[in-house]
């Protein structure tokens, strides 16, 4: 798989891979980031992996860092992983009632079906998680049954509710806290993306696969960490 | 005569945006964390250094008009620097880009500005906040750090770290002065004047632009518009065009990044930026010049000059030689 060295301002070194939405592509950005991670190089401050990409963050004026590009191509002529560690498995429940779904009569008008075939085509896929960004915890996950893959709304919500779940541009996620946002929001999880004081703050990594089930709202109230119970 | 006593400074007026940044929370990026961190790491820097703090020592950011604080439990030096503010201690005026002694009781004021956008505060010791991932970095957006992320109000306390020895002269009760060598500590930032040339290199994404794109970005003056916090700056100025549009697949964006969305109108991404990003960026401010794009205020203009990844560096080691005073 082609990888390209290419600088991204005088701090940063942007490793980039093929230009697709692909989990073999997303595997090898991985699988890289875990290597440079691993090598525990001093001048290197952060490893931040994207959809077909790894950044690499380091401090330019550090030991090693006027030779970091060299060592970093290094790395990308070594062989991928031969077979790429499979993400965890995590299971999110997922309320889809009106109250928690106000875009799901858009996303139905959208797919040309009732709302329960919206919710039945985003349960039946198993995601994987391309990249964790925007916010703490956010999980970019695809891919989306086409049928329902809706655009991003055409002017953002000034806020979106947390736990929101919502589809946009091929993609799903779980918005981790109250921001804006443009995506069709149809359900509530009761699960934080992303909790500071938990044992394990963050729900998902890149990497992981994801699978959604449904429950009613009673089972949401009774789950809830939003406080909302 | 010395006597160990907790210190702290306590907030009267917060000012407009007063937070408490370090150097960032690194590390966590992967996880959606964003960095935060000072948007002048020249000046948070140099005050750490003028009154004795490891350079990564949390100091307080002050954003356009300037907070009170009062030192209390015991006298706090402190020393003020980037933006040129009329700082006084108890009404009389202090010199920025040196350390003073605030006595217990006494209130330090951050008053008239009369150049450049943010000033550092520090105090001997350094904030002893708790650390959120590493770091005691105020993220406003996602409520990170200390006094979960949000700007400073008025009765916040912010205790220092260590037991300060004070010492007290026997005569009068004053606290003793400090003997300053400033240019000895470094030399100040260059601050704007109403705008700033920033130096830049080209980014990843360059070729996904027309050249006439690159030739406009070197050669325009843009606006800083008021949609422009320590998230990024919001640019006005004649549209930067796209090759082949605007969207790029998610991919993480350091600071200075220049990114430009279909309205072809650029953002320079700051401090608090996001982790990732969905637009293509066309060039990267470099790191020796972040800290005078931070000294930037709405309404302010910005130009670009390009320039290469080894005059990027040597500007980068001039600005660390000048943090000693060494001038050359």
């Amino acid at each position: 798989m082609d990888a390209r060295l290419v600088p991204a301002g005088d701090a940063a070194w942007l490793i980039e891979l093929p230009e697709r939405l692909d989990a073999a592509v997303n595997a090898r950005a991985i699988d890289i980031a875990a290597r440079v991670t691993r090598a525990k190089i001093p001048v290197v401050r952060d490893v931040v992996v994207g959809f077909r990409s790894v950044m690499v963050y380091v401090d330019p004026l550090g030991d090693g860092a006027a030779s970091i590009d060299v060592r970093l191509r290094a790395m990308l002529d070594e062989p991928a992983a031969a077979a790429a560690a499979a993400g965890a498995l995590v299971d999110v429940p997922v309320c889809y009632e009106p109250a928690f779904a106000p875009d799901l009569p858009d996303v139905a008008m959208f797919a040309g079906c009732d709302a329960e075939d919206v919710i039945a085509r985003h349960l039946a896929v198993e995601y994987r998680v391309f990249v964790v960004g925007f916010v703490p915890g956010f999980a970019y996950m695809a891919p989306v049954d086409p049928r329902i893959a809706a655009p991003r709304r055409p002017s953002p919500r000034l806020t979106v509710p947390a736990g929101s779940v919502a589809i946009a541009a091929g993609q799903t996620g779980i918005y981790p806290a109250e921001t804006p946002g443009g995506w069709n929001i149809i359900g509530r999880s009761p699960v934080k993306p992303f909790a500071p004081d938990r044992a394990e703050p963050f729900l998902f990594r890149a990497g992981d696969r994801v699978r959604f089930h449904r429950i009613p709202e009673r089972a949401y109230r009774a789950a809830t960490e939003w406080g909302d119970a | 005569m010395g006597r160990r006593v907790s210190r702290a400074l306590v907030v009267g007026r917060p000012g407009m945006l007063t937070t408490v940044q370090d150097r960032g929370r690194w590390g966590y990026q992967g996880l959606g964390v964003p960095v935060a961190g000072p948007m002048d790491w020249y000046s948070h820097d140099l005050a750490n250094r003028l009154v004795g703090n490891d350079p990564d020592a949390a100091a307080l950011e002050v954003t356009l008009i300037g907070p009170e604080l009062i030192a209390d439990g015991s006298g706090v030096l402190c020393a003020v620097t980037g933006a040129a503010f009329d700082v006084s201690v108890e009404g009389r005026p202090v010199p920025l880009n040196c350390p003073f002694e605030v006595a217990s009781g006494s209130q330090v004021r951050i008053g008239a500005r009369r150049a450049g956008a943010r000033a550092t505060l520090a105090a001997r010791g350094g904030f002893d906040l708790p650390k959120t991932f590493g770091s005691r970095a105020m993220h406003l957006v996602s409520r990170m750090g200390p006094f979960d992320g949000r700007a400073l109000r008025p009765g916040d306390r912010l205790p220092l770290i260590g037991t300060g020895t004070v010492t007290v002269n026997p005569e009068n009760g004053h606290l003793g002065t400090i003997n300053c060598d400033c240019h000895r500590s470094g030399l100040p930032l260059d601050l704007p004047d109403g705008g700033a040339r920033v130096r830049i290199v080209p980014a990843a994404h360059r070729e996904r632009f027309t050249t006439d794109a690159w030739d406009t970005l070197t050669s325009a003056r843009f606006t800083i518009t008021p949609q422009s916090n320590r998230m990024g700056y919001r640019l006005s100025g004649p549209p930067l065009t796209h090759r082949r549009g605007a969207d790029i697949l998610s991919e993480a964006m350091p600071i200075g990044a220049l990114q430009v969305p279909a309205s072809g109108q650029p953002i320079l991404l700051m401090a608090d930026r996001q982790t990732t990003g969905g637009y293509a960026t066309l060039a990267n401010v470099i790191t020796a010049d972040l800290p005078t794009a931070g000294q930037l205020a709405p309404g302010d203009w910005i130009e670009f000059a390009a320039c290469t990844h080894a005059e990027a560096i040597a500007a980068l080691r001039a600005r660390r030689r000048a943090l000693s005073g060494d001038r050359s």
